[in-house]
C-alpha cells in the first residue's frame, strides 16, 4: 500500500483545477491583483515572504515608507529594525525594510509569471476555453502584464538593477540574472506599449481593474523620469506629454472635493482615480496599506473615532516642518489641501510623536461620516490611488517646461490652475506662469504623503544635495546632504547570498 | 556420567521458567527449559558445576554432587548484567547491548508531584536535556538528547510505547505526547542515544529515541496499589520591578508635569495581585493481578491542580486497562492495552504575566468609574462622554485574567494490540504483530464580556475552537534467535514492516464577539483542513554474538514518507556496532573486583522529517480566507494563490559515531560508563534565502547546510554504603556537548552572516539568534556594548569590531549561545532502616539567555511614555539609565548557568500493616528547592534562550503516602 504515501492537501488544489473555469482564472488574478494590498492569503498574520512581520510585508506600506521617510513630508518616531535609517539617510543593504520591498515586488513579477505560464494560446485553447472567456482571459493577461511591468517600474527606480525574470523562466532551481535602469527601462515601455491595444479601453473596465488609461499613465511617469534612468541628455519629455494627454482626454475629471479622494467611499463617484490598491476593513484585512497610513498618522490623543479607526492610533509618521511651508497657509482655510493636526511643527526631539506637525489627509470615514465595519475597529476601507488624474495633469506640465512638444504652457497653466481651484474653491490662488521649482512644490502640496517624494526630489536633484535639506535629513537637526549614490537604494543583502549573479550597487 | 533433570520456577512468584539456559561451568555445553520450566542435561559428573541464567535473574550456580534432580529458584536481579533491556523491536540483556542506552526504572525516578512522564528521569541520564516549558500546569518539557540536530525541521525525540511509535505532534493543549501519559503507569524509561541504538527507527531517530515500557498485569493474587499526594506550590521569585515609592521618585524626578499628573495614589504589586498559592492533589490507584490465568492490571489516577496564576486550573484523568494472556503452552503471547485521558483545563491569560510587569504600580487594580468592568484601565473621555481605550497601553493584569474565560477539554485514547507468537514447530522463530491507535479530541472556548478591556475593540469575545487527531500504527516483525552452542554462536535476526498514518482534522470557526455575533470577515472559508502524512518502513538487523564476547550487530532501515515526491521518498538508514566484552577475555575471567568492563563502537545513519509542512514538495495553489479578498468591480474574489515549493525535498541525515566504555567492579558496587560522539547532520532541512523571483517566496524550505554535535558523556553509580540497614546510593552524570554550523548555503559564500532567528518582543520583527557558519547553532547576534569607567553601559554606544569608523549592522558579532555546554546530574539516597532521604540536583553550565524583559522594559522610554501613560520598568533601568531601547546590545546576553535543587524527599516505610496484607510509605518532598546562578532575570532555565513571559516556575511541597496491599 505505498500508494497511501501519496497525500494530498485538503483544501489547496493543483494549476490543472484551479485553471479549469474562468473563475478560477479570475481568482488566480485576484492574486495577481492582491497582491499589492496584502501581505499574505490568510489574514493579517499571514505573509507570502518571509523575514519580516506580516504586518509590514504588503506592498504599500514598504513602498510607501521607502518613497516618503526619507523626505521632508514625514519622519517616523519608531524605533523598529530599519525605520530610522529612512530619515537619517544611511540605510545599508541589510535594512529589513528595503529587502522586504524588493522582496515584495519581485513576489508580484513572480505571481504575474506564473499567471501568463498559464495563460498561454495554448493553454486556453487546450484547458476548453473559447470565444468571449478565452478573450477575458487574455484581457486578464494584459493586465497582469501590466502589473508586472509596474514592478519592474518600482525595482528600476529603487533598486535600478534588479535580477530579471519573465514567465519563460522556471520555478524552482534557477538564478536570476541581474539586469539593469537602460534595459529595464526599454523593457517597461515595450510591455506597456504592446498591450496598450489588449486591455480594456480607458474607463471601460471593472473598477480596480486595468485599463488603457492605466498603461498610459504609467508610460508618462516613466518618460518623465526617463533623464534619471537613463542618464542626462535622454529625456521622454514629448512622449510624456504625448501619454498624459491620452490619459487627461480619457473623460476623467478631478474629484469636486480634494478630501473626498483619501476617505472610506473614494471608490464611489469618483471620476479622478484611475487605478487603486482596493482596501476593505472586513474583505481586504491587513496592517499595511491605508490601514497603516491612518494610524501611523495619529495617536490616541487625538480621538482615532474620528478618524474611523476607534480600535487603532499608532502614533508614527508626522511630517517636517519642510512639508507645511510649502503651502503658504498651512491651517488648510485657504489651501484645503493642507491637513495638519497639531501646533508644533517644529520637531525637537525625533522620538516625540506631538514635535512636527500630524498629517490628517487619510480617515476611514465616508463623505458622510460613516465609519465602515472592521473587526477591532483599525482596518481601513480607504482605497489607495496609484494613478488619478491631478498626477497626469502635473506630468502635463513639467514635460512642457522641461521642453517637450506636442503640448503648451497656457494648457498647462489651465491644469494647474484646476488643482489651485479645487483646492482653494475659487480662482484666487490662480497662476499665470511657473517655472520647475513650482512644479515640485506643487507636487508635494498636491501629491504628499502619496508616495511619490522620493522620486520627486531625485528628479530634481534635491534629494541627497546639501543645497537642499530639510530638518533631520540625513539624522541632524539642522539637515544635510549625503552622498549621491543614495538615490539608488541597495541590492538587498539577503538576496547577494542567495543570487550568485548580483552586483551591488554603486557605493554600497 | 548421570544425567540431571528439573524443574526452574520464579522466587518470587513460583511460576515456572521457560527459556532458562542451562550450562556445564566452563563448557559450552548447555540446554535451556522447556516451556513448562523443566530441563534435563546430561553428561554430568558430580563434580560439574551448572549454572543457572535467565534475563532478570540472577545467576545460580550448583554443583551437582550426588543428586540427580535439581529444582532452582531465580530470584531477581537489581542493577544486574542480565537484567533485560527494552531495544528496538526487542529486549536484549543487558550484559549484550551494543548501543548507547540508558534504562531508568520505577526505583530511580525522580520524587514529589511528578505530573509529566519526562520529569521522572530529569537530571537522571547523561547527555538528556530536560527543560519544562514553564511552571503552567500540564505543560510538559522540552527535551533534547545529546543536543539538537536540525535548524528547522523537528529537534524532539522519537517516543516509543509499548512498541509503538508516537507521532511526534502535539495536540492542542498538549504539547507533545508525553503529557497525556499517566506517570504512575510506566515501569521504565529507556533512553537510546547512539545510532546502533536508534538507527532500527530510521528516519525518525536522529533526535535520539525514548522507550517507555508501562505497567504490565502479574500473576498470582490481586495487589492493589494506592498513591495519593498533595503539594502546595508558591512562587519564588518574582520579577525585580520598580516599587510604587521608587516609581513615584522617578516619574517625579523626570517627567513632565502632564506626565506626572498620570500618577495615581495606589501602591500595587502587580504581581502580588496575579499570583496565589498553587495546589494539587493526586491519585492512583492500581490493581494488578489475574483471573484465570489473564494477568490483569487496572489504574486510575485523578489530578487537580490548581496553578500559581490565579483561575488556572487542570483536572486531569487518566484510566488504564491491560490484559497480557498466553496461550497455545505460551506460544501466543498478547498484550491488549488501552489507556484514556481527559484532561479539563481552565487556562488563565498568560498575557497578564508580563502587562503585571510592566504596569504602573501607582494605580489601583480597581477603579469604580472605569467603564471597562470596574477594573482600572488608561482610557480617556472626553466632553461629549466618548471613552477611548488607549491602543498603545497594556490592560489591566488582573482584568485580563479575570475578564477571561477559557476553557478547554482534551480527550485522549491510544492503545495497541500486540500478538507474539512462537512457531510450534521452530519456537527460534516468532513473529510479532502490534497495531496501535491514537485519537484524540481537542475543544475548547474562549469568552470575553463585552466591557472588558482586552477585547473592547470586537465588543468582546467568544470563540470556541476543535481538534481531532487521528493516528494510526501497524508493525510485524519476524524474529529469530538461536544460540548454537557447537560454534559459541548466538544469531539474532529481525526483519519487519512497519505502517505509520498521523491525520488531523482542524476545524475552523467564525470569531464571535460575546453577544455572539459573528466578527465580520472571520466566516472561514473552509469548514476545516486535514494535514496528514504517513510513513511506510521495512527494516531488518541482525546481531551476532561470538563466544559471549564478541557482538557484532547490523540494522538497515527503508523509510518511505508521503511529505517527499516519489523520486525521494524512500531513504535508507543502516548502522553497524562492535561490542567487545573485554572481562569474558581470559586474562580478566577471574577478576574478582571486575564485573563488568564492555567496550562498544558504533556507527550509523538515521534521518528526520518531522516538524515541516506535509506537502511542501508539491506545486499547490491555495484559496484565500475571506479576510483576504479582492475587489473588481462590485464583486469580492478570494484569492487562488501558489506555493512555495521545492519539488526535491528529502530527508535529513545524521551519521553518528559513537565510542563507549561500560564498567562495573567490586561486585557492581561501582558502575558507570563513559561514551564519546560524534554527529554530523547534512541535508538539513532549513529554511534558507532564495534567489527571489525563482519561487514564490523569497525563503524555502530546503535541504541545506551542515551541523555537528560532538559530545562526551560520563554516568557513573555508586553504592558507597550497604551494611546492615544503611545503604547509601549515589549517581552522578555529566554531559559535555558541543555544536556547531559547518555549512549553510548552496554556495559557498564567506560574506553570508546567516540566517537570523530567535524574534524578541519590543519593535516589530526583530531578531537576536542567528545561524552562521563555523558558529554555535542559535548563537545571539549582538552589537558589543561599550561601558564607563564605573562599568554602567553606555547608551547607544558600541564597539567598532570592523574599524571602518562606521558603527552598523556590519559590527554586529555572534556571542555565546543557549545551549549550555556542559550539563550535570546528581542524586544521591540514603536509607536507613525505615527512612529514607534523597534529594537530585542538576547544574548547566555555559548557556546564556537574552533577558528580553529587562531590553523591552527597563528604559526610560518605557516608563515616561510618549504614548500618554506611564509604564513600570524593571530595576535594572538604576544600572542602565537607557533612554531608548537598546535590544541589539549584547549587556542582555546574561549569563544563565545555574545549579538548580530539584527535589529533597524524606520517606518513611511504615512496614507491614493489617496483619501483613498491607504495606505503607509515607515521603515528603520539596521540588525545586533553589536555584542558584548570576542571570539577572526570573528563572535562568528556559528554552530557546529568550526569556520574557515565563510562567514561574513555583517552589512545591509535597506530601505523598503509598498503600499497597
Amino acid at each position: 500500500c505505498t500508494k497511501d504515501l501519496d497525500r494530498m492537501p485538503t483544501n489547496a488544489t493543483t494549476s490543472e483545477v484551479a485553471y479549469k473555469t474562468l473563475d478560477g482564472y479570475k481568482q488566480v488574478l485576484a492574486k495577481v491583483y492582491g497582491s499589492f494590498a496584502l501581505p499574505g492569503n490568510n489574514g493579517t498574520g499571514s505573509s507570502d515572504l518571509a523575514g519580516i512581520d506580516p504586518g509590514q510585508a504588503d506592498f504599500l506600506r514598504l513602498f510607501w515608507n521607502a518613497q516618503e521617510l526619507p523626505t521632508e513630508e514625514a519622519a517616523c518616531v519608531w524605533n523598529d529594525p530599519g525605520i530610522p535609517d529612512f530619515h537619517n539617510m544611511n540605510w545599508t543593504s541589510n535594512n529589513v525594510l528595503l529587502a522586504a520591498l524588493y522582496n515584495r515586488s519581485l513576489f508580484h513579477v513572480t505571481i504575474a509569471n506564473e499567471f501568463l505560464r498559464e495563460s498561454t494560446d495554448e493553454k486556453i485553447s487546450s484547458r476548453g476555453f473559447t470565444g468571449k472567456d478565452a478573450d477575458d482571459i487574455r484581457t486578464f493577461r494584459a493586465e497582469a502584464r501590466f502589473l508586472r511591468a509596474f514592478e519592474y517600474w518600482v525595482l528600476m527606480d529603487l533598486f535600478a538593477n534588479p535580477p530579471f525574470v519573465t514567465e519563460n523562466d522556471p520555478i524552482g532551481k534557477y538564478i536570476p540574472p541581474q539586469t539593469n535602469r537602460t534595459a529595464l527601462f526599454k523593457y517597461v515601455e515595450s510591455e506597456l506599449l504592446a498591450i496598450e491595444p489588449l486591455v480594456v479601453k480607458a474607463r471601460n473596465n471593472e473598477y480596480a481593474r486595468v485599463d488603457q488609461a492605466a498603461v498610459w499613465s504609467l508610460l508618462a511617469r516613466l518618460y518623465l523620469n526617463a533623464e534619471v534612468y537613463l542618464g542626462k541628455g535622454n529625456g521622454k519629455y514629448t512622449e510624456a506629454i504625448t501619454y498624459s494627454s491620452k490619459v487627461i482626454n480619457a473623460g476623467y475629471a478631478l474629484k469636486s472635493d480634494y478630501k473626498g479622494l483619501f476617505l472610506a467611499d473614494n471608490d464611489v463617484n469618483n471620476p479622478e482615480i484611475i487605478l487603486p490598491i482596493v482596501y476593505d476593513g472586513v474583505k481586504v484585512q491587513n496592517n499595511g496599506g491605508t490601514t497603516f497610513i491612518i494610524n501611523a498618522a495619529i495617536n490616541g490623543d487625538m480621538n482615532p473615532a474620528s478618524f474611523g479607526v476607534p480600535g487603532g492610533g499608532w502614533g508614527g509618521n508626522r511630517s517636517t516642518k519642510a512639508l507645511p511651508d510649502l503651502f503658504t497657509d498651512h491651517s488648510g482655510a485657504t489651501d484645503k489641501r493642507a491637513m495638519f493636526y497639531g501646533t508644533k511643527a517644529d520637531i525637537d526631539d525625533p522620538a516625540q510623536f506631538t514635535d512636527g506637525l500630524r498629517v490628517i489627509k487619510y480617515r476611514n470615514v465616508t463623505s458622510t461620516g460613516v465609519t465602515p465595519p472592521a473587526p477591532g475597529g483599525a482596518f481601513s476601507s480607504v482605497d489607495f490611488p496609484l494613478f488619478r488624474l491631478a498626477e497626469q495633469y502635473l506630468i502635463y506640465a513639467e514635460a512642457v517646461k522641461r521642453g517637450g512638444a506636442g503640448g503648451d504652457e497656457n494648457t498647462a497653466i489651465g491644469y494647474l490652475n484646476a488643482l489651485l481651484e479645487r483646492a482653494y474653491g475659487n480662482k484666487s490662488a490662480d497662476i499665470t506662469g511657473y517655472n520647475l521649482d513650482y512644479i515640485l512644490a506643487e507636487r508635494g502640496r498636491e501629491l504628499y504623503w502619496e508616495a511619490f517624494r522620493r522620486s520627486d526630489l531625485i528628479r530634481f536633484e534635491k534629494f541627497t544635495a546639501g543645497t537642499y535639506v530639510w530638518p533631520w535629513k540625513g539624522g541632524i537637526k539642522e539637515g544635510r546632504g549625503v552622498e549621491s549614490f543614495r538615490t539608488i537604494y541597495p541590492i538587498p543583502a539577503t538576496d547577494l547570498t542567495a543570487n550568485p549573479s548580483l552586483k551591488q550597487n554603486t557605493g554600497y | 556420567q548421570g544425567q540431571i533433570s528439573g524443574k526452574v520456577t520464579d522466587a518470587a512468584t513460583g511460576e515456572s521458567l521457560p527459556g532458562v539456559s542451562i550450562q556445564i561451568k566452563g563448557t559450552s555445553r548447555g540446554t535451556q527449559t522447556n516451556g513448562q520450566g523443566h530441563y534435563t542435561i546430561g553428561g554430568t559428573t558430580p563434580a560439574t558445576i551448572l549454572v543457572y541464567t535467565f534475563m532478570g535473574k540472577k545467576p545460580v550456580e550448583i554443583t551437582v554432587g550426588g543428586q540427580t534432580t535439581i529444582d532452582v529458584k531465580l530470584a531477581d536481579d537489581k542493577h544486574d548484567l542480565m537484567e533485560a533491556v527494552v531495544i528496538g523491536y526487542g529486549t536484549q540483556k543487558k550484559k549484550d547491548v551494543t548501543g548507547s542506552i540508558a534504562t531508568i526504572t520505577t526505583k530511580d525516578f525522580q520524587k514529589g508531584s511528578i505530573q509529566t512522564p519526562e520529569q521522572l528521569i530529569l537530571g537522571k541520564v547523561a547527555g538528556v536535556s530536560i527543560t519544562s516549558n514553564s511552571g503552567q500546569p500540564g505543560v510538559g518539557s522540552t527535551i533534547r538528547i545529546r543536543g539538537g540536530s536540525s535548524l528547522n525541521a523537528s529537534n524532539d525525540p522519537l517516543y516509543v510505547v509499548d512498541g509503538v511509535p508516537f507521532s511526534g505532534g502535539g495536540i492542542n493543549g498538549a504539547p507533545n505526547p508525553m503529557v497525556l501519559l499517566n506517570p504512575n503507569d510506566i515501569e521504565s524509561l529507556t533512553i537510546m542515544k547512539d545510532a546502533a541504538a536508534t538507527a532500527i527507527y530510521g528516519s525518525r531517530a536522529s533526535n535520539g529515541v525514548i522507550m517507555i515500557t508501562t505497567k504490565k498485569g502479574t500473576s498470582g493474587r490481586a495487589k492493589i496499589n494506592f498513591n495519593t499526594s498533595f503539594a502546595v506550590g508558591k512562587i519564588s521569585k518574582k520579577i525585580d520591578v520598580l516599587s510604587a515609592d521608587d516609581f513615584r521618585k522617578y516619574v517625579d524626578s523626570l517627567g513632565t508635569p502632564a506626565q506626572k499628573a498620570l500618577m495615581g495614589n495606589a501602591s500595587t504589586d502587580w504581581q502580588k495581585e496575579i499570583y496565589r498559592t498553587g495546589i494539587t492533589t493526586d491519585n492512583n490507584l492500581s490493581i494488578s493481578g489475574a483471573i484465570k490465568n489473564i494477568p490483569y492490571r487496572v489504574s486510575g489516577n485523578f489530578m487537580n491542580q490548581s496553578g500559581v496564576l490565579i483561575t488556572d486550573n487542570l483536572k486531569r484523568s487518566f484510566l488504564s486497562v491491560n490484559l497480557n494472556p498466553q496461550f497455545f503452552d505460551k506460544h501466543l503471547k498478547v498484550n491488549i492495552s488501552a489507556k484514556g485521558a481527559i484532561t479539563n483545563a481552565h487556562y488563565a491569560n498568560q498575557q497578564a504575566i508580563i502587562n503585571a510587569v510592566q504596569f504602573d504600580p501607582t494605580q489601583p487594580v480597581y477603579d469604580s468609574s472605569s467603564p471597562f468592568g470596574g477594573y482600572f484601565e488608561w482610557y480617556t473621555k472626553d466632553a461629549a462622554g466618548n471613552v477611548t481605550l488607549n491602543p498603545n497601553a497594556p490592560r489591566n493584569p488582573v482584568s485580563l485574567i479575570r475578564m477571561q474565560d477559557n476553557n478547554s477539554e482534551v480527550k485522549r485514547s491510544y492503545g495497541n494490540i500486540e500478538l507474539d507468537y512462537k512457531f510450534h514447530f521452530l519456537p527460534e522463530l516468532r513473529a510479532n504483530l502490534n497495531l496501535g491507535y491514537d485519537v484524540s479530541r481537542g475543544s475548547g472556548t474562549t469568552f470575553v464580556p463585552a466591557n472588558a478591556g482586552q477585547a473592547y475593540t470586537t465588543a468582546g469575545q467568544n470563540n470556541h475552537f476543535l481538534q481531532k487527531i487521528n493516528n494510526k500504527v501497524g508493525e510485524f516483525y519476524l524474529n529469530y534467535n538461536k544460540t548454537f552452542p557447537g560454534i559459541k554462536s548466538n544469531i539474532n535476526a529481525l526483519a519487519g514492516y512497519g505502517y505509520y498514518d498521523n491525520a488531523t482534522t482542524n476545524y475552523n470557526y467564525a470569531s464571535f464577539n460575546a453577544k455572539g455575533d459573528t466578527i465580520v470577515g472571520s466566516i472561514p472559508k473552509f469548514p476545516f483542513d486535514i494535514p496528514r502524512n504517513t510513513l511506510i518502513s521495512y527494516y531488518g538487523r541482525l546481531i551476532y554474538t561470538f563466544d559471549d564476547k564478541y557482538i557484532v550487530q547490523g540494522s538497515l532501515r527503508t523509510d518511505g514518507s508521503s511529505r517527499f515526491a516519489k523520486e525521494n521518498r524512500w531513504g535508507v538508514f543502516p548502522s553497524a556496532a562492535l561490542t567487545w566484552r573485554i572481562n569474558r577475555e581470559s586474562f580478566l575471567k577471574e577478576s574478582k573486583t571486575l564485573s563488568d568492563l564492555k567496550l562498544r563502537l558504533s556507527y550509523g545513519i538515521t534521518g528526520n522529517q518531522d516538524g515541516i509542512a506535509n506537502y511542501s514538495y508539491m506545486a499547490i495553489y491555495s484559496t484565500s480566507s475571506n479576510a483576504s479578498m479582492y475587489q473588481f468591480g462590485n464583486n469580492w474574489y478570494n484569492m487562488q494563490a501558489p506555493a512555495a515549493y521545492d519539488k526535491n525535498i528529502k530527508w535529513e541525515q545524521t551519521a553518528t559515531w559513537n565510542g563507549g566504555l561500560d564498567f562495573a567492579v567490586l561486585q557492581d558496587r561501582l558502575r558507570g560508563s563513559v561514551d564519546v560522539y560524534y554527529k554530523k547532520t547534512k541535508n538539513l532541512l532549513n529554511t534558507v534565502p532564495i534567489p527571489i523571483g525563482s519561487n514564490f517566496s523569497n525563503q524555502i524550505l530546503t535541504n541545506v547546510g551542515n551541523i555537528e554535535n560532538k559530545g562526551i558523556e560520563l554516568n557513573i553509580g555508586a553504592t558507597p554504603i550497604q551494611k546492615g540497614k544503611l545503604t547509601w546510593d549515589v549517581n552522578f552524570n555529566l554531559t559535555y556537548n558541543n555544536n556547531k554550523i559547518t555549512n549553510l548555503t548552496a554556495v559557498t559564500d564567506s560574506s553570508f552572516v546567516g540566517n537570523l532567528t530567535g524574534g524578541i518582543t519590543g519593535g516589530t520583527g526583530q531578531s537576536i539568534q542567528i545561524h552562521s557558519v563555523g558558529y554555535n547553532t542559535f548563537a545571539f547576534y549582538v552589537y558589543k556594548q561599550v561601558y564607563d569607567k564605573n562599568g554602567k553601559p553606555l547608551e547607544g554606544v558600541y564597539e567598532d569590531l570592523n574599524g571602518d569608523g562606521i558603527i552598523n549592522q556590519k559590527d554586529m558579532y555572534r556571542y555565546k549561545s543557549p545551549a549550555p555546554k556542559v550539563f550535570l546530574g546528581f542524586s544521591t539516597q540514603v536509607t536507613y532502616d525505615r527512612w529514607t532521604l534523597s534529594t537530585s540536583l542538576r547544574a548547566s553550565l555555559g548557556n546564556y539567555m537574552y533577558n528580553n524583559v529587562a531590553s523591552n522594559f527597563g528604559v526610560r522610554r518605557n516608563i515616561l511614555n510618549p504614548l500618554g501613560l506611564l509604564n513600570n520598568s524593571t530595576t535594572d533601568i538604576y544600572n542602565t539609565n537607557f533612554y531608548n531601547n537598546q535590544y541589539q546590545s549584547d549587556y542582555y546576553v546574561q549569563n544563565a548557568s545555574f545549579l538548580r535543587m530539584d527535589n529533597l524527599t524524606l520517606g518513611y516505610d511504615l512496614g507491614s500493616l493489617f496483619k501483613n496484607t498491607g504495606h505503607l510509605r509515607l515521603n515528603a518532598t520539596c521540588q525545586n528547592v533553589f536555584v542558584i546562578t548570576k542571570y539577572k532575570g526570573l528563572d535562568p532555565e528556559l528554552n530557546g534562550g529568550i526569556d520574557y513571559n515565563l510562567y514561574p516556575r513555583s517552589r512545591t511541597f509535597v506530601l505523598g503516602a503509598n498503600l499497597e496491599f
